[in-house]
């Protein structure tokens, strides 16, 4: 069971981008074209949450080198160890429903000290990925139809993060192991 | 909080360790993004992204019951759950606004969103995630051996926060 995931992990993507360049083909897409254009639009992406990269990664790094983290760590350690949770992953958890730039800066720093083949990168990686941000895409969708009364969506945006959450650290602890 | 603990000269050190760091992975990121972006392209152009949506057009039309399934809503409700799926965020975007004008002209009470717009909502801020582009990108450039080791944990972990966020949906919509 746990090897077919893993198996279905390394086939999903060479398959996916040969089943799109495939499909591509056989529709007559001009595909070189097509990409190149799309690809346009990956520079400006990377360039744009750069600014955002950056103030993260630095807010990150001066909170680690100061000694903050490990305070944090240490006043939290009680809860996240009784619960297997790495404690280095909870400022993602607090940030991923408010801000997608800022997690990315959180991952990234995250990657970077853990490294991405650790329990703490799978589980943090696994994290980002399954869930959204609550808030801001709240806050966009019912601005664009100018409503501002969320009745139950916040909970139930926020409940399914955390249910996200909880199921990234037993996911990962299942297919990975610690 | 690096007074108390003696660690200025650190501190400082880690402030533009990091800001460099920032551009390395921005760099490192552009690629990547390129490659995905430009695949995504090649996908709606194909009317690859189309024809995913019409295979959920049953899933969406079970649990939006109050919502007419040849409406123009429904299109771009399906449009955009699957390009949130793919990991397109950026062209999810404009198509979910669109899906949310269209399900404000359905909505009868005009001071507060209908239930088929929290739903809709919902969905999207729980997203089943097939293809984690930003974060595969980011493990590659920090040197992971198998960037894409954790999409099927993604999916897993996603599909359980979606059945969560629309079963709180349903069930909160009596209180509200």
């Amino acid at each position: 069971m746990i090897q077919a995931f893993q198996w279905l992990s390394r086939i999903a993507v060479p398959s996916f981008i040969v089943f799109i360049l495939g499909y591509g083909f056989y529709k007559k897409v001009p595909v070189y074209e097509a990409f190149v254009d799309g690809a346009r639009e990956g520079l400006t992406t990377a360039i744009r949450i750069l600014p955002y990269l950056a103030a993260m990664l630095i807010a990150i790094g001066v909170f680690r080198a100061s000694g903050a983290m490990e305070l944090l760590t240490y006043v939290l350690s009680p809860v996240t160890s009784r619960l297997g949770v790495p404690p280095e992953i909870l400022p993602l958890a607090l940030m991923r429903p408010m801000s997608g730039s800022a997690s990315i800066g959180i991952l990234a720093e995250l990657l970077q000290i853990h490294g991405p083949d650790t329990f703490t990168g799978r589980a943090a990686s696994t994290m980002m990925g399954s869930t959204e941000t609550t808030f801001y895409t709240a806050s966009i969708y019912l601005g664009s139809v100018g409503h501002k009364d969320t009745r139950y969506i916040l909970a139930a945006g926020l409940l399914a993060d955390f249910i996200g959450f909880t199921a990234s650290i037993v996911i990962c602890a299942m297919v990975f192991g610690r | 909080m690096a007074i108390f603990t003696g660690r200025l000269e650190q501190t400082t050190q880690a402030a533009f360790d990091s800001a460099r760091y920032a551009v390395e992975l921005g760099i490192g990121l552009i690629g990547i993004y390129c490659l995905w972006l430009g695949l995504m392209r090649i996908a709606e152009k194909s009317g690859l992204v189309k024809a995913f949506s019409r295979k959920i057009a049953p899933v969406l039309r079970l649990l939006f019951r109050d919502v007419p399934a040849d409406s123009p809503a429904m299109g771009a409700m399906s449009m955009n759950i699957i390009a949130n799926m793919l990991g397109l965020g950026n062209a999810a975007t404009p198509l979910g606004i669109n899906a949310m004008r269209e399900l404000e002209k359905l909505n009868r009470n005009k001071k507060a969103p209908s239930h088929a717009m929290c739903l809709f909502l919902v969905i999207n801020t729980a997203s089943i995630q097939f293809i984690p582009t930003t974060v595969i990108a980011l493990r590659s450039a920090a040197g992971s051996a198998n960037p894409a080791e954790i999409v099927s944990t993604t999916l897993i972990a996603s599909f359980c926060a979606a059945a969560a966020g629309i079963t709180a949906a349903v069930v909160l919509k009596r209180f509200y």
